[in-house]
């Protein structure tokens, strides 16, 4: 589903990531994770067409997708959430939801002014999607809160929500768990593996929770200063030397990021 | 009585002029809050393209005059307008591919996008001169007042007399249906959700599969319809001169600062408040005084705190004032 190879993205003399290749079998729920500083968020970023790459190349079913932008990715069907929650803040929590929707009327500007009955016929499919997601997220009585006033785990909902408006293919989330509280971490893990049966998701995810990681996680990849460390399912990786130095255990000499010479 | 005279001088002389110019005002600074908020740079540029608006507005007019195709008591400029925004949104669209586009590609910082626009403000100033001639243009036709002085006392018997001219109401009203269209716009469709988004968190945005293209795209066309609208108003109710609409750009970037920039109900009531300041700061209240004091303490001087001449320079102050005191004008924030 998704391959990158040999990706490099530097900052300055930061290698934030640092020659890594890896795939993403499709209909998988493929964990990433890592020390601080690993450069997870930043590959994530690359993926995700928020930056270029340094050198490396990124293919999304065979497909090469290497600096695409963020919105021709969404039509592809890939979606993110921020590891720091990012909303609308002007906008309710209803309006966050109803604007994620692509390729459809009312988006150009004369479909507004003579095309309505399509166009609200449209919006009103749209608006009972995302009251939808709203209650399957719990957040029933927010839903014309502007979602700036939300707090940080809430925020987090509205992350994942957005990833529920459309048929994504594939779903990068970033710690989408961290900062949410445990009854609703449970509810998230259980409408992750949801969508992955029912709507055919991938989801690719980094999560510093090894628990919840082996919860629902098949593959689980392993990055370290840039670089794959090693990859295998949850117990395997747990059991790995390198990684327990590198990440799990007391090591550490990897823990942070440095700058290359 | 001599209350009431009072009232009717100082409304002839500063409220009907003082809200019909603060109604142009309000429309320029909200093409220039518009574009600062989704493509996030000053446009200088704007007053000239007011400009542009304008003179392709009378260019039709005139070729309308000259078929003899009228608009009864309204100016034929109105029916002219519609071509005159047209003209001017394709004229924007031109502007932006030509220019502005590389520039956002490059993803160049908001200061180089505002100096890019101070050329293009040349650019585009030197066509409009090129075009039309450096000359004032009248292109004003139809029914002068909707009420003049002399009728008003006869009809109130006041010494004072009120006049209303029909260029005054055209502006207040077409400002008024223009406002309300474009927050129904941005508070109910699509777009201009969109448009929202895009101005409040742009990542966000196009991760939402919102299309920058469209929404810049989007925002040169309202931009473009408000820039002709406001210089067209302008030039109907003043007369068209080349050179005014620069002068312009000043109190219609201290009404979008003044106001809050981003904020399109910051536009509007920046516009207002310079227009109001500008008007009864350089009004002379020599007469509105002999009014209302009495007679031995009337004064002898115009009591004009700012002679006319220097009406620009009050934008300045207020511009200046507003930075060191509420540097987030009246409405903070900058998003739509
Ligand atoms: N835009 C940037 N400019 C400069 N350096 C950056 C940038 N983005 C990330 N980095 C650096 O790249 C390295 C990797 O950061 P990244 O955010 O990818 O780590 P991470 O694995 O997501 O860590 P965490 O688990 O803490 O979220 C860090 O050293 C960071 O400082
Ligand atoms: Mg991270």
């Amino acid at each position: 589903m998704i391959a990158v190879d040999n990706l490099h993205m530097h900052f300055g003399g930061i290698r934030a990531v640092d020659g890594t290749s890896l795939n993403i079998e499709k209909g998988s729920i493929t964990g990433l994770i890592g020390p601080n500083g690993a450069g997870k968020t930043t590959l994530f970023n690359v993926i995700a067409g928020a930056y270029k790459p340094t050198a490396g190349r990124v293919y999304l079913d065979d497909e090469d997708v290497t600096g695409l932008a963020p919105h021709e990715l969404f039509k592809k069907g890939l979606l993110r959430t921020f590891q720091i929650a990012h909303e609308f803040s002007t906008l309710s929590v209803l309006e966050n939801l109803m604007v994620v929707a692509d390729n459809q009327p009312g988006e150009r500007l004369w479909d507004a002014w003579f095309n309505n009955k399509q166009v609200q016929a449209f919006e009103d499919q749209v608006r009972v999607k995302a009251l939808e997601v709203i209650e399957f997220l719990e957040i029933s009585h927010l839903t014309h809160e502007l979602a700036g006033n939300l707090s940080g785990g809430q925020k987090k909902l509205l992350e994942l929500g957005r990833t529920m408006m459309v048929d994504a293919k594939i779903v990068f989330l970033d710690e989408v768990g961290a900062g949410v509280n445990r009854t609703l971490l449970k509810t998230i893990g259980t409408s992750i593996l949801r969508l992955n049966e029912e709507r055919g998701y991938t989801f690719c995810m980094i999560e510093h929770d090894m628990d919840f990681i082996s919860r629902l996680c098949g593959p689980v990849i392993v990055m370290a200063e840039g670089k794959l460390l090693t990859q295998g399912t949850a117990d395997e990786v747990k059991a790995n030397e390198q990684v327990i130095e590198a990440y799990l255990g007391t090591g550490q000499k990897h823990g942070k990021n440095r700058t290359s010479s | 009585m001599d209350f009431l005279n009072a009232i009717v001088l100082f409304a002839n002389f500063v409220i009907i002029p003082a809200t019909a110019y603060g109604a142009q005002l309000a429309l320029g600074a909200l093409g220039v809050t518009l574009i600062y908020s989704i493509l996030r740079f000053a446009n200088f540029a704007h007053g000239e393209l007011m400009a542009f608006g304008a003179m392709g507005t009378i260019l039709v007019t005139w070729l309308f005059q000259s078929q003899g195709i009228g608009f009864g008591p309204l100016p034929t400029a109105l029916l002219a307008l519609p071509i005159g925004i047209v003209l001017t949104v394709v004229f924007a669209l031109l502007t932006d591919m030509s220019v502005y586009r590389f520039y956002r590609r490059q993803r160049v910082d908001p200061i180089i996008m505002a100096i890019a626009s101070v050329g293009v403000m040349f650019v585009m100033g030197g066509l409009v001169r090129f075009i039309i001639g450096p000359d004032d243009q009248n292109f004003f036709d139809g029914m002068r007042f909707l009420i003049r002085a002399g009728e008003f006392r006869n009809m109130t018997g006041l010494d004072e007399g009120l006049a209303i001219k029909l260029t005054q109401v055209i502006t207040v009203v077409v400002a008024l249906i223009v406002v309300v269209v474009l927050f129904w716009f941005l508070q109910t469709t699509r777009s201009g959700k969109a448009m929202r988004a895009y101005s409040d968190n742009e990542d966000l945005a196009l991760l939402s599969g919102i299309d920058p293209d469209r929404v810049v795209m989007t925002a040169w066309v309202i931009t473009a319809i408000l820039a002709t609208i406001a210089g067209v108003l302008y030039g109907l109710d003043k007369t068209f001169k080349p050179f005014i609409y620069m002068q312009l750009l000043l109190p219609v970037f201290a009404s979008a600062i003044v106001g809050g920039i981003g904020q399109p109900v910051g536009a509007i009531l920046g516009g207002f408040v310079v227009a109001f300041s500008e008007v009864t700061i350089t009004y002379a209240y020599k007469k509105f005084l002999a009014y209302l004091l009495p007679q031995q303490w009337a004064p002898d001087g115009l009591v004009q705190l700012l002679s006319t001449d220097y009406k620009f320079a009050i934008s300045f102050i207020i511009l200046v004032l507003v930075l060191l005191i509420r540097p987030t004008g009246i409405i903070r924030g900058k998003v739509l």
